[in-house]
């Protein structure tokens, strides 16, 4: 069976993608002359600044360029559908950003991607640029918490560039900009649930099989089989398992803060996102936690996939300021500039 | 008897691998849907693709056999990224290197560059065998391969070894958990299926076998 998209060819699908976000928002955003897959913020690199690099495959909208914009990413690069970028377009954006304070590159924890940024990483070196890397390892279903440094990143990317985007804003070192992005990281659990695959647009066919009455909890964004495979469930019970694996890891205490992401993974609309926010609020209420931020809708999508994911950053003092700096970036913002 | 490995052929070795990956690029991503993101058939086709592309445009009379290889490690790695892109372009910078200063290949250079080839997944990739990745076929095809050249067998049977070893350690994924890549976190449920990357590798390996063969 085929499924359906609006594509000219799904080999072009990537780069025809990038035409339109620029067309869309060229006050926000640029490309590197001469290397279309690295994509610029106008208003974020600046002499003395840390420069953040993010990226990864295509197929996850707005994750990552959705993210690139004044106090948040300086630059994203894009790789084919569900693909590392290699590392020339990653060296551009690393060139294209760098003030001369460092570059930090941030992005999900997959092989590919820690072989082609680490490629350029070390291209880079030859060039005198130092950039350093903080991996995303936020999705506690991928492995225990015992092993956090082999768990892939997820939808809390968002939270997690978010901090440090504000970081290298607010003119911090780049030791205190690998010091906060790692923080931020520790403080941040995703769990996700899966109801129908996607497809890749250059084979438009379903990338898994799962049975009609059947979900997958704990299944990657990029269709990778989950922890566990069982029947349908209502939303509060599904949101219920997803948050407790969550609270259970996260040991907060009356009284703390989290932010609060419910993530569609790319075709479950808001209204039933918002139902399981209704869930999650009922749920932190009971444990005295408090929702300072919370975000619905779409942050890091798998295509068209059927599901959706809950993040929570634990907040203290520092991670809340950074989470409040304003930022403007074509797909999110935040502070001032939302207002 | 031996014979001359020149530009040319390197460039056609390169084109029937690409359209091997092309006939194979559906099953290959089958594969790779049962423990991955099912785009490994894809990654593999336009890595190749490219790669014999860039070689093809190259001047047979003016270059040499390691420009080839490297000019097809770089069109590999700009047109594919992912694991496989760092992955084989590493193996044909190997093959590049090993190659170098020579104008054309004997058979015992293209022994050397085969175990090259495979020597440069490994090293890329830090994986060892039975961790269920593309090292599986790739490092005991090279063994094999190396192990018939110093009994004197022709290329031609020290390649047909090397697919046989390549068949037999991608069959033996299916029973390899894996430590390496996205299928690393699945743990047991990965158990039963063969690794796209060692599939990959092993087609990759019986171009080699098919282009020398007599």
């Amino acid at each position: 069976m085929k499924t359906k998209k609006l594509i000219n060819d799904g080999a072009a699908a990537v780069d025809e993608m990038l035409a339109g976000i620029l067309a869309a928002h060229p006050r926000h955003l640029r490309v590197v002359e001469g290397s279309p897959r690295s994509i610029v913020a106008n208003e974020g690199p600046r002499p003395g600044k840390v420069g953040l690099v993010i990226g990864g495959g295509s197929g996850h909208e707005p994750t990552f360029l959705g993210f690139v914009g004044k106090g948040l990413a300086d630059a994203a690069a894009i790789g084919n559908v569900f693909a590392s970028p290699p590392p020339d377009p990653i060296i551009e954006c690393a060139k294209a950003v760098d003030g001369g304070a460092g570059v930090l590159f941030m992005y999900g924890n997959y092989a590919g991607d820690v072989m082609n940024f680490d490629m350029a990483a070390e291209m880079l070196a030859m060039d005198d640029i130092e950039a350093r890397t903080v991996l995303t390892t936020d999705d506690v279903a991928s492995a225990p918490i015992e092993q956090r440094e082999r768990r892939r990143g997820v939808a809390g990317n968002v939270f997690i560039f978010k901090a440090a985007g504000a970081a290298c804003d607010l003119m911090y070192s780049l030791d205190e900009v690998e010091r906060v992005a790692r923080w931020a990281n520790d403080r941040t659990y995703t769990m996700g649930v899966a109801l129908s695959p996607c497809s890749l647009p250059q084979t438009l066919k379903p990338n898994f099989q799962l049975g009609d009455d059947e979900m997958e909890i704990g299944m990657g964004i990029h269709g990778e089989p989950g922890v566990a495979r069982g029947p349908l469930k209502p939303a509060d019970q599904v949101t219920s398992e997803l948050l407790d694996r969550i609270l259970g890891e996260m040991k907060a205490e009356r009284g703390d803060r989290v932010a609060v992401l419910v993530n569609s993974l790319g075709s479950t609309p808001l209204m039933e996102l918002y139902i399981m926010m209704r869930k999650v609020k009922m749920m932190l209420d009971a444990a005295g936690i408090e929702i300072h931020l919370s975000l619905v809708g779409n942050y890091c999508t798998s295509l068209e996939m059927a599901g959706a994911s809950i993040t929570l950053m634990h907040l203290d003092d520092e991670l809340q300021r950074l989470i409040d700096h304003p930022c403007d970036c074509v797909m999110f913002r935040s502070g001032e500039a939302s207002r | 008897m031996t014979r001359t490995i020149t530009v040319d052929d390197l460039k056609s070795l390169l084109n029937l691998i690409a359209e091997a990956m092309t006939r194979e690029k559906s099953r290959l991503c089958e594969l790779d849907g049962v423990i991955g993101d099912a785009d490994h058939g894809i990654a593999m086709e336009l890595g190749f693709s490219a790669a014999a592309k860039a070689a093809a445009v190259l001047d047979s009379a003016t270059s040499d056999p390691t420009l080839v290889f490297n000019t097809a490690a770089k069109a590999f790695l700009n047109a594919v990224g992912a694991s496989s892109g760092p992955l084989y372009a590493t193996a044909l910078m190997r093959a590049g290197a090993s190659a170098k200063g020579k104008e054309f290949l004997t058979d015992d250079d293209l022994v050397d560059v085969f175990i090259a080839l495979a020597k440069g997944i490994q090293d890329r990739g830090k994986a060892e065998i039975g961790e269920k990745t593309m090292v599986d076929a790739w490092a005991p095809a090279a063994a094999a391969c190396g192990a018939a050249r110093e009994n004197r067998m022709p290329l031609a049977t020290c390649l047909s070894e090397a697919l046989a070893a390549a068949e037999a350690g991608t069959e033996a994924t299916k029973d390899m958990i894996a430590t390496k890549g996205r299928s690393s976190r699945l743990g047991e449920r990965a158990l039963g299926h063969i690794d796209p990357g060692a599939a990959s590798a092993t087609i990759v390996v019986s171009c080699f076998q098919t282009f020398f063969s007599p």
